[in-house]
């Protein structure tokens, strides 16, 4: 294929080449990001918080005027909870994942040290909180009924055992030895020994981007009935009886005591819709920009390049007087359009580079594989062959005698 | 003159209706995908009480000294703190150096209605001080805030929402009635009208675009009856047991607000704080020159991060979107023109000067900016309901369209029109009549 009756004539029409590529450019930079956007987004939208959230569901029990004796009241509920039919397990708790909202505490090694090793979700539960949740405990044991104290919110105990994620434990004990350890929580001055370890349990906050993101398992559970006029009681319900068991438990609730108010009862399938809501809805709306994107590109070449078809119809009459076959008109217009287009990609993967790393330092994303930039760079020029087809195919399809009329 | 251009707009439009449709389509969706955003973020970023906001202000007192590290509820990064101590906010309300002052912190009660027929529910409370109502321009429908002598005696008096007070007294004046909170018994002294300042700025830690309170009572009585605060909690080393632990503690959870009327005023207030910093180091609390800070509400909303990222990469996306699409138009609209060249040539020929043929293009554009704006405005009401089903309840609540959008709508189409369309045009002033003639 001869490449100069291509540029001399793209020189002649510069203004409509340069729109082209830059369009391509742009669509290029504007695909790649949001397309990294929205797979980080789903991405961290469907980490698994640890809970067995098909069957888990949180209520949100507050004591009106002060009744007194919450720590009976508490137990009550709770063995009337659990013995309800359907019903797994169920405890008290000061909070739970996917709420965005919780209590995190100090963790460190050296109790004299200034600065703590982390900070972690505080988890408050007593020897059913794991059962109840459906936590997979990987090593050493759950805590026993002795071990189980009431605590309320502005207390500052001292806590003698404790149960950490895998997340937690690796980075404070990078050999894997956790289990058996002291480690030093709440700035407490006394050690807390590591007596279990779960498999996983995501913190309360799901924010993209800063600590909550780095940090996202970093949690440990402690052996406490939290005693205060609201708390959470969590309850698990045997696979498929969710929705029997949430009705069943409100009710129960209200029979024993009206003196309350249960203003959330939430399925935790429900709360994790509520959190990533707006991950996700930024991840379909960045996809319908995306497509409009490839259709408006995609309309523009195939409306400026039918334009230079029109405009070249005799000089494309004479060239298949003089023996030029239609393939060759085909190829010449899809040869220029791969020019202008790869120079606009190539442009476009610059471009593509340039804008992910300011986000990196403007919106804490992470670096996108440039690998990526040149496969969204080798679609570009599929999409730009496929837009130009139908311009060029009418342009082959010229009949040859247009040469021998007269404009 | 203009209405014959317009004429022979319509029928240059009508004669390659595709290309016109894309045209007109390019233009309204990236103008629908822009101002879909735009209108958020403007939502997002605008000045909840535009006349005052130069006189609000934000005390900041580094009270943790060098190693500001996250250690309680959530980590806050190295940024100066955003809330005060108890200990901290007392002092500044004694103190009384500006015009108005309040300490303030959010709650929640639960609330048993007389009617027996109404269920509980747990009321939000913002507790404060008296300033708060007339620092910040808080309407009232009925009776007064409570007065500084309320402060001073932890009185059990209460403000509600006109919300509030539609649903317990059915909208009817109810100062002087009562309300239980919680097993207490709170006279109301005031109803306020509706007042939703959009963000709610005076406490960006909980849900920075979420309801404001249904209660509003004094500090002094929430910390005498021990009510826990329901924001943001934060602390450099736990405090110790109880309630008193807490007041006693180095924790942050309370927001504090100044009126400063005169730049005289803020500088003062500035050397105020400086030295009751510089006091604090002396009396042994901090061994650190502690680091204070005076910002007015717009600058607070800015630090406070009120707008979302998420809201930042759409507007971004959506803007070069409607680059692109520019890009597109004026492609299309040099192609439309230049296909012209020889009418132009003929109009050129026949006396046209250039300026009259630059008039007839751009009114053309200007049409399709027009309809462009048009479709973009069908699309951007559209694009605001489709929000409204993706997006959390705290954003969507801001979209809504207004007059000034949609002027802002129609403007930008036919700016955009008109900008995509200035090269085309200037192209065709140039055609010279007699080599268009000849090439014929």
């Amino acid at each position: 294929m001869e490449l100069r009756p291509i540029l001399s004539s793209m020189r002649r029409n510069k203004v409509g080449a340069i729109l082209i590529g830059v369009q391509i450019a742009v669509t290029l930079a504007i695909l790649c990001n949001g397309i990294f956007i929205i797979e980080q987004r789903l991405a961290l939208s469907q980490r698994p918080s640890g809970v067995d959230e098909t069957s888990v569901f949180a209520i949100d029990n507050e004591w009106v005027g002060d009744p007194g004796d919450l720590p009976a009241r508490q137990q009550a509920d709770i063995a009337a909870l659990r013995a309800l039919p359907g019903v797994v397990d169920a405890y008290a708790a000061n909070q739970y994942p996917l709420t965005n909202s919780g209590w995190s505490e100090s963790v460190q090694l050296d109790p004299d040290a200034q600065t703590p090793n982390t900070s972690a979700a505080l988890y408050m539960g007593d020897e059913h909180a794991l059962n109840t949740l459906g936590l997979k405990l990987v090593a050493g044991r759950n805590f026993e009924a002795s071990e189980i104290g009431e605590r309320r919110p502005t207390d500052r105990p001292h806590t003698a055992v404790i149960i950490l994620t895998r997340s937690l434990a690796q980075v404070l004990f990078p050999n894997g030895n956790a289990l058996g350890q002291s480690i030093y929580v709440e700035g407490n001055k006394q050690p807390t020994l590591v007596i279990g370890i779960v498999e996983r349990l995501q913190m309360p906050w799901t924010n993209a981007g800063g600590w909550a993101e780095k940090y996202f398992e970093h949690s440990m559970i402690a052996p406490y009935r939290i005693v205060d006029s609201g708390t959470w009681y969590m309850v698990r319900a045997r696979p498929g009886q969710l929705a029997t068991v949430m009705k069943a438990a409100r009710s129960k609730l209200l029979e024993i005591d009206r003196a309350r108010l249960l203003d959330t009862v939430e399925a935790l399938s429900d709360t994790r819709i509520a959190a990533y809501r707006d991950d996700r809805g930024l991840a379909v709306i960045l996809a319908v920009v995306c497509a409009s994107l490839i259709a408006v590109t995609a309309c523009g070449i195939v409306g400026l390049t039918s334009y230079w078809v029109s405009q070249r119809r005799r000089q494309i009459g004479i060239r298949r007087a003089l023996g030029a076959t239609r393939g060759a008109i085909l190829r010449y217009f899809q040869t220029e359009n791969l020019l202008i287009a790869g120079m606009g990609a190539l442009a476009g993967i610059g471009l593509t580079i340039a804008v992910n790393l300011w986000m990196v330092t403007s919106f804490q994303m992470p670096r996108l594989n440039p690998g990526w930039a040149v496969i969204g760079a080798l679609a570009v020029l599929l999409l730009g062959q496929l837009a130009v087809l139908w311009p060029a195919l009418r342009a082959a399809a010229v009949p040859p005698a247009l040469a021998t009329r007269s404009a | 003159m203009f209405g014959y251009y317009l004429g022979l707009a319509v029928r240059s439009l009508r004669r390659n209706v595709v290309l016109t449709m894309l045209m007109i389509g390019a233009i309204g969706v990236g103008i629908g995908a822009s101002m879909t955003t735009l209108t958020i973020f403007r939502a997002m970023s605008g000045d909840p009480l535009p006349d005052k906001s130069a006189q609000l202000f934000v005390p900041q007192i580094d009270n943790w000294g060098p190693k500001r590290h996250g250690a309680g509820t959530t980590g806050s990064g190295l940024k100066l703190q955003d809330q005060l101590t108890y200990i901290d906010a007392i002092r500044l309300m004694d103190a009384h150096a500006a015009k108005r002052q309040s300490a303030m912190y959010g709650s929640g009660l639960p609330l048993v209605p007389a009617n027996p027929k109404l269920a509980p529910f747990t009321a939000r409370i913002r507790a404060a001080y008296t300033d708060f109502f007339p620092m910040f321009e808080v309407p009232f429908l009925y009776g007064a805030p409570w007065s500084a002598a309320d402060d001073t005696a932890h009185a059990a008096v209460v403000v509600l929402s006109r919300k509030l007070n539609d649903k317990l007294f059915a909208g009817a004046n109810s100062v002087g009635q009562s309300v239980n909170l919680d097993g207490h018994v709170y006279r109301v002294v005031g109803v306020l009208q509706d007042w939703e300042p959009v963000p709610k700025f005076y406490d960006l830690t909980d849900e920075k675009f979420g309801k404001g309170a249904d209660v509003y009572m004094p500090f002094t009585h929430a910390i005498e009856q021990q009510l826990r605060g329901s924001g943001s909690f934060n602390c450099k080393d736990p405090p110790e047991s109880g309630f008193e632990g807490v007041l006693r503690s180095e924790c942050i959870w309370i927001q504090f607000w100044v009126e400063l009327p005169t730049p005289a005023a803020v500088a003062d207030y500035r050397l105020f704080l400086r030295n009751y910093a510089a006091e604090q180091r002396r009396s042994g609390r901090f061994d650190w020159s502690a680091e204070t800070a005076l910002r007015d509400l717009p600058e607070w909303l800015r630090f406070s991060e009120v707008v979302s990222d998420e809201v930042r990469i759409l507007v971004l996306v959506s803007f070069s979107f409607l680059f692109v699409c520019l890009l597109n138009a004026m492609g299309l609209m040099l192609a439309k023109i230049m296909a012209r060249a020889r009418e132009i040539g003929v109009r050129r020929a026949l006396g046209a000067n250039r300026s009259a043929i630059f008039m007839q293009c751009l009114i053309e554009s200007s049409v399709i900016g027009l309809l462009g704006a048009a479709l973009g405005l069908a699309l951007t009401a559209l694009g605001l309901l489709g929000l409204r089903a993706l997006l959390s309840k705290s954003i969507v609540a801001l979209t809504a369209l207004n007059t000034l959008d949609v002027t802002l709508v129609l403007a930008l189409g036919v700016a955009s029109a008109v900008l995509a369309g200035l090269y085309p045009t200037w192209r065709a002033g140039q055609v010279q009549p007699a080599w268009q003639l000849k090439a014929q």
